[in-house]
């Protein structure tokens, strides 16, 4: 299990709230029983309707690793395939003023740390990539900072999945099927579990 | 920090236990799955060489790629056909049972689980699909998640998860005539907007709530997470076990009677602390239409789209957008905009009572002309039910379609789509953009009475004066 400390790169700016799933990853590539190939898709529509203006088509943005985010990023859909999409465009980690509670789940479940900034910080850092796109963003998650150029500012997570982070335990799996028989205890004590039920 | 909730109780009663990372391990009792999101949960399972933990406390059904017209398989369109030989298999490997097309029990996920009274008071629920919040009109804590976590809980029967804080929303008085669930929980988000609830579940209480059927409730609750709630509940009570009594999967006999007790010790208590607590009048809340992009965009059917100078600072910004979207000006009414499809259907308004309420609209009018209207039953029982109170004829009669179960028009993951820039006057959960299979495609959000409304005169039309 890999532990996710720091994460160095170039940012890519991409404005706008309430950027919904829908948006990142259209249903119609939802139609596959992996996640093969997504990247390719993400933000697609909206790719095509600006044709080639939007950041992911840019070229000074290929590459980009820190993706940088306005307000209620993810919502919507619970959709895995909108972040595993962004992932495969190349992303790993975003930086936004918030997200979406089942986004940035799905992001905690993956190993990519999305962390919050003030709306200030965030359009500052928005700035400073669109004047130099090869500027490197370090996001520092056990001083809980962002340092771009000579600038340093502080970013936000719930202790829980920072804790996840830094220790390599994001992907819980392991650890929840570790606790198996604690698990049975709690079922045992659940009234509903031992109901007769007729069907 | 809320203290003596349904939520704080149910959540202490799953605590499995607390992770190093101080999360909390949380038993799910119930794990519904679907065609979309759990394919790659299972595939990552066979990876790990995990086995299931609890087979029998996870239930499939297949809902977002299925025809609504031509059912026959092999499906036309062969990645849908794939998708549900995966699950089929998955389903038969793992010992899950498996409501498939014909077995009479099929639908859509959200409205399935409940007609069979799969939800229950007091259970954690988890899905991968984020209106699973629905279930939470039961008592239940119930929330969306993605495919990893589909495959914790395949894996584990739990999540790591940390606590949310807890809203009350209290709604009192009662509602005018041509007004639904779908009005008030369109109202609560235009108000509490879109990201407000982020970080919290909602407790919809007051009389409002307590006045409601099930159904009704499961419209509200259904619709939390375009507030940005991942959970919303009402407390059970007499509606809740009503419903509940003699369904498949109800408690019987003496568990029954142990049953209530424990639901009702589940409810929150009078004196229940809350992180917060919002107070509504039903007396403010009028037939409601979604103008732009976001479920928060929603106005009373009388009144105009509204200027950007008029809204809070964070809101412009996708005002201006949903403007250029929708090519809908701010000042311009919104009664009397004219549509192309009429969709009445969905997780949030395609149960019977839905139904009923459109079906008064329609009978003895006629669909517009030039507008495509359709009907899909959220589920092959209320498909049945409808048939059997004549509800199918009085719908073909006004030139409606009929169609077969599922999750059709609300995200077009199967043959039925907008096409290029049409609108649609629609019973579902989100207009996002391209949300109906056209990237260009337009969704205006409304009861489906509103929407029988539409489609019987063609445009944006206020029910109460067809009622």
């Amino acid at each position: 299990m890999s532990q996710v400390t720091q994460v160095n790169g170039r940012g890519i700016p991409l404005v706008g709230d309430d950027i919904d799933t829908d948006r990142i990853i259209p249903a119609r590539f939802l139609k596959c029983v992996t996640f093969d190939g997504l990247g390719a898709h993400a933000f697609e529509d909206d790719r095509q309707q600006l044709n080639g203006e939007h950041p992911f088509d840019q070229t000074q943005y290929q590459g980009a690793e820190v993706l940088v985010v306005n307000r209620n990023f993810g919502c919507g859909s619970s959709r895995e395939h909108a972040p595993q999409a962004i992932v495969r465009w190349g992303i790993k980690a975003l930086v936004g003023e918030s997200f979406a509670e089942i986004f940035f789940g799905n992001c905690v479940a993956m190993g990519i740390p999305c962390v919050t900034a003030s709306a200030e910080d965030v359009k500052a850092l928005q700035t400073a990539i669109a004047d130099n796109p090869q500027i490197t963003l370090s996001l520092d998650l056990t001083a809980m900072n962002m340092t771009v150029g000579d600038r340093t500012f502080p970013v936000g997570m719930g202790d829980g999945p920072r804790q996840m982070f830094v220790s390599g335990t994001w992907d819980a799996c392991g650890q929840l099927v570790a606790q198996k028989e604690q698990i049975q205890t709690t079922a045992a004590q659940l009234p509903y579990v031992s109901w007769k039920v007729s069907a | 920090m809320s203290k003596g909730t349904l939520f704080d109780k149910v959540w202490e009663a799953h605590t499995v236990g607390v992770l190093p990372s101080g999360q909390t391990q949380l038993f799910i009792g119930l794990h519904l799955i679907h065609e979309v999101t759990s394919p790659q949960a299972f595939a990552m399972l066979r990876e790990r060489g995990l086995k299931v933990m609890f087979p029998e406390r996870t239930v499939a059904t297949v809902d977002h790629i299925v025809p609504t017209e031509n059912q026959a398989r092999p499906f036309v369109d062969r990645l849908a056909e794939e998708m549900m030989v995966e699950l089929e298999q998955n389903a038969k490997e793992n010992g899950i049972r498996f409501y498939n097309i014909g077995s009479g029990n099929q639908g859509i996920v959200h409205v399935i689980a409940p007609e069979q009274g799969l939800t229950q008071p007091g259970m954690t629920i988890a899905c991968g699909d984020s209106h699973t919040s629905t279930h939470g009109a039961f008592g239940a804590i119930a929330f969306g998640i993605g495919t990893s976590q589909v495959r914790d809980v395949l894996a584990s029967q739990t999540l790591a998860l940390a606590k949310l804080k807890v809203r009350k929303i209290e709604v009192n008085g009662e509602l005018r005539p041509g007004v639904y669930a779908k009005d008030v929980v369109l109202h609560i988000i235009r108000k509490l907007g879109v990201k407000g609830g982020v970080g919290y579940a909602y407790e919809y209480a007051g009389t409002t709530f307590q006045n409601m059927s099930m159904e009704e409730r499961m419209t509200v609750c259904n619709m939390s997470i375009e507030g940005g709630a991942r959970c919303g509940y009402v407390n059970p009570d007499d509606v809740t076990f009503d419903y509940l009594k003699g369904r498949d999967f109800a408690p019987q006999g003496a568990d029954w009677d142990a049953a209530v007790d424990w639901w009702h010790s589940i409810a929150s208590d009078a004196d229940a602390e809350y992180d917060d607590v919002v107070v509504f009048d039903a007396a403010e809340i009028g037939p409601t239409v979604t103008w732009g992009i976001t479920p928060g965009q929603g106005i009373g059917v009388g009144e105009t789209v509204p200027d950007a100078a008029s809204l809070a600072e964070e809101d412009r910004f996708v005002a201006e957008e949903a403007y250029k979207y929708m090519d809908l000006a701010p000042g311009s009414a919104i009664q009397g905009t004219k549509v192309d499809v009429c969709f009445i259907g969905s997780c949030t308004n395609g149960r019977i009572s839905d139904l009923r309420e459109a079906a008064k609209v329609a009978k003895g009018r006629t669909v517009a002309e030039g507008i495509k209207a359709f009907v899909v039953p959220g589920s092959e029982r209320v498909k049945k039910d409808a048939e059997a109170e004549g509800l199918d004829k009085v719908f073909e009669a006004a030139g409606f379609e009929w169609r077969e179960a599922g999750c059709s028009m609300c995200l077009a993951m199967n043959p039925d789509k907008l096409v290029g820039r049409q609108i649609s006057a629609s019973s579902s959960n989100r207009n996002f953009k391209g949300r109906q299979g056209s990237s260009s495609g337009r969704t205006l959000l409304m009861s489906p009475a509103m929407v029988a409304a539409a489609a019987v005169t063609g445009q944006v039309t206020d029910v109460r004066e067809l009622l």
